[in-house]
């Protein structure tokens, strides 16, 4: 494991973003075997960060870490060694030897979140753009939609919003030529070869093909954001009816 | 008891330091678009600095102060008022009750820190009071205030009561009554049409053309009036990247400078995505971001270049410099 490991470190950069926050890049690609490191990094810095840490922001091939410079500088000043160096010197220092030891090894078993969505009528006006644009039928496009099984690569855009892989390219769909200048929330979409859910009312130039009954963005829970980085994510076909009853009981 | 709304202004919202610790959600961390007028005026009126404070933009609300209060105005000079008679920024203000707190022309800046001795009672969502306004959520129910609003307030701390009450004795026939001293040090004293701020090299700078990272330095901007809490959209000579580039989103920073397909940069700020796709060019150094804050739709920026050090050493300096605010006005209002 420990030679793997060397081999991950030895890709990784890391670049300033500002004077309080460093971008660890593990890559130019999205890919799983990216995403996995990325994830294992973010699991580490959730149950352990360090003196000034503030947060951090995981991507498709990156994390960005948010530090307060002052606080890193302080905590590290006693150590005669760092006396001289940066603030960012030191997060750099401690995030190489953070992703050094980091162990990609362990398959954790992924979060499978199944959201259930009322395809097509008034929630999804575009489903049948989808369905003529591929030359499918209507059902067919559900069906394959609500087959796939979608990894949560990022959350980010908007609060909850999952970036999405994994759509089958039978029903990849260019974007609109005219954005809408508004999009109800819980709207499910299709935009090229990505298909997601927006949380909140947003412009946008998706597809839109059908609505979730279940909210994505939850300000009142913790975590906020139903679907995490390394989620798989699962559409289930509702009726209206079904739609309306889940609606009912959440309220 | 409370502060009453009449009039609501332009965009009178919420605001504390932001939130913190859920980008990772895709929240966003929205705060004073000025954090450092926001401390301050906070610091004035012996609150802790992160208080809740009210942002008034450009056109300032009229407000009813339906108790006695200690406040501070700091950051954009809007032209405070009192029952119509000006009031100074910069310093702890006593307001009787009954008085009406009025905002007239702009005269500096554009963004107006409005502290109150103790805070607005309100929730704290995901550990802060900022308005998200777009999500709807935190300062006062998700929103910008409205006329007939009325705002909380919290108890005030004994040493800015006991600072209160001096002020109160002194008031002489006004509604209202200032401390003597006041913090005089900021960032809006320079006068000058061209506000030249520093940035660091973005992390996709070596992507631009020649022509682009010498001109980016040199040329002047104007801010355009689509600019927003989210970000001030610049207009100039377009920046061009020397080859087509395959960005994959990666997050942003508060101060990040990227450039769209159109080649004119937006400086992200205080409601800035969590992520975004587009090249970064500059990053506007931390202790700048107040003077961007301030600057009017149609002003001029000038971007001037500095090393990552530097901005990381003019960051420790500003801290330095409010800590020593905060120890002289923990003086002041223990010595009364």
């Amino acid at each position: 494991m420990k030679q793997m490991n060397q081999t991950v470190a030895a890709e990784v950069e890391y670049i300033p973003l500002g004077e309080a926050a460093i971008l660890v890049e593990f890559g130019k690609a999205i890919n799983l075997e990216i995403h996995r490191k990325v994830k294992a990094l973010a699991d580490y810095l959730d149950n352990n960060s360090f003196c000034g840490m503030i947060e951090y922001v995981a991507a498709f091939s990156s994390i960005t870490v948010f530090y307060d410079p002052l606080a890193v500088k302080r905590s590290n000043s006693r150590m005669k060694q760092v006396a001289d160096q940066s603030a960012f010197e030191i997060v750099a220092a401690i995030l190489k030897n953070l992703v050094d030891q980091l162990d990609c090894s362990t398959k954790n078993n992924p979060n499978i979140i199944e959201i259930p969505v009322c395809y097509g009528g008034e929630f999804g006006p575009d489903l049948e753009v989808v369905a003529s644009h591929n030359q499918l039928d209507i059902d067919e496009v559900i069906h394959i939609h609500s087959s796939g099984e979608y990894l949560v690569y990022m959350i980010g855009f908007a609060p909850g919003f999952p970036y999405l892989g994994g759509l089958d390219e039978r029903i990849s769909t260019p974007r609109r030529q005219s954005p809408r200048t508004t999009i109800p929330a819980r709207t499910v979409g299709i935009a090229g070869m990505q298909t997601g859910v927006y949380p909140i009312a947003t412009p946008g130039g998706w597809q839109l093909i059908g609505r979730t009954p279940i909210e994505l963005f939850r300000p009142k829970q913790h975590p906020p954001s139903l679907l995490q980085a390394g989620d798989l994510v699962k559409f289930k076909p509702i009726s209206l009816q079904e739609y309306q009853e889940y609606e009912g009981e959440s309220q | 008891m409370s502060i009453k709304v009449l009039h609501p202004g332009l965009l009178t919202s919420i605001q504390d330091i932001g939130r913190y610790g859920y980008q990772k959600h895709g929240v966003i961390v929205s705060g004073a678009m000025d954090a450092y007028s926001l401390r301050i005026a906070n610091l004035l009126v012996g609150n802790e600095e992160n208080t809740a404070v009210l942002e008034i933009t450009l056109l300032g609300p009229r407000l009813q102060i339906e108790e006695d209060l200690l406040i501070a105005i700091t950051g954009g000079d809007l032209s405070p008022t009192v029952d119509d008679v000006a009031i100074p920024m910069w310093r702890p203000v006593y307001l009787k009750q009954g008085s009406v707190l009025k905002f007239g022309a702009c005269k500096s800046g554009c963004r107006t820190y409005l502290a109150v001795g103790g805070g607005y009672q309100l929730p704290d969502v995901m550990n802060s009071k900022s308005t998200y306004l777009r999500a709807g959520i935190g300062g006062f129910h998700g929103r910008a205030l409205k006329k007939d609003d009325c705002l909380m307030l919290a108890p005030l701390h004994e040493r800015s009561a006991r600072l209160m009450a001096q002020l109160a004795a002194n008031k002489a026939n006004q509604s209202f009554s200032a401390s003597s001293w006041f913090f005089g040090r900021h960032h809006l004293t320079q006068q000058s049409a061209i506000h030249v701020i520093r940035v660091t090299r973005g992390i996709q700078y070596d992507c631009f053309s020649n022509e682009t990272k010498q001109e980016v330095f040199n040329q002047i901007y104007h801010v355009t009036p689509q600019s927003d809490r989210m970000g001030y959209r610049l207009a100039g000579k377009p920046l061009m990247l020397a080859k087509p580039l395959e960005m994959i989103s990666e997050a942003v920073a508060l101060g990040t400078v990227q450039v769209p397909p159109d080649g004119n940069p937006i400086i992200l700020l205080a409601d800035r995505q969590t992520v975004g796709g587009y090249p970064k060019i500059a990053q506007v150094a931390l202790v700048d971001i107040p003077k961007v804050a301030q600057v009017k739709p149609g002003g001029q920026i000038q971007f001037c270049e500095i090393s990552g050090y530097e901005a990381e050493e003019l960051y420790m300096a500003r801290e330095k410099l409010i800590d020593h605010v905060k120890t002289a006005i923990d003086l002041k209002l223990i010595e009364g």
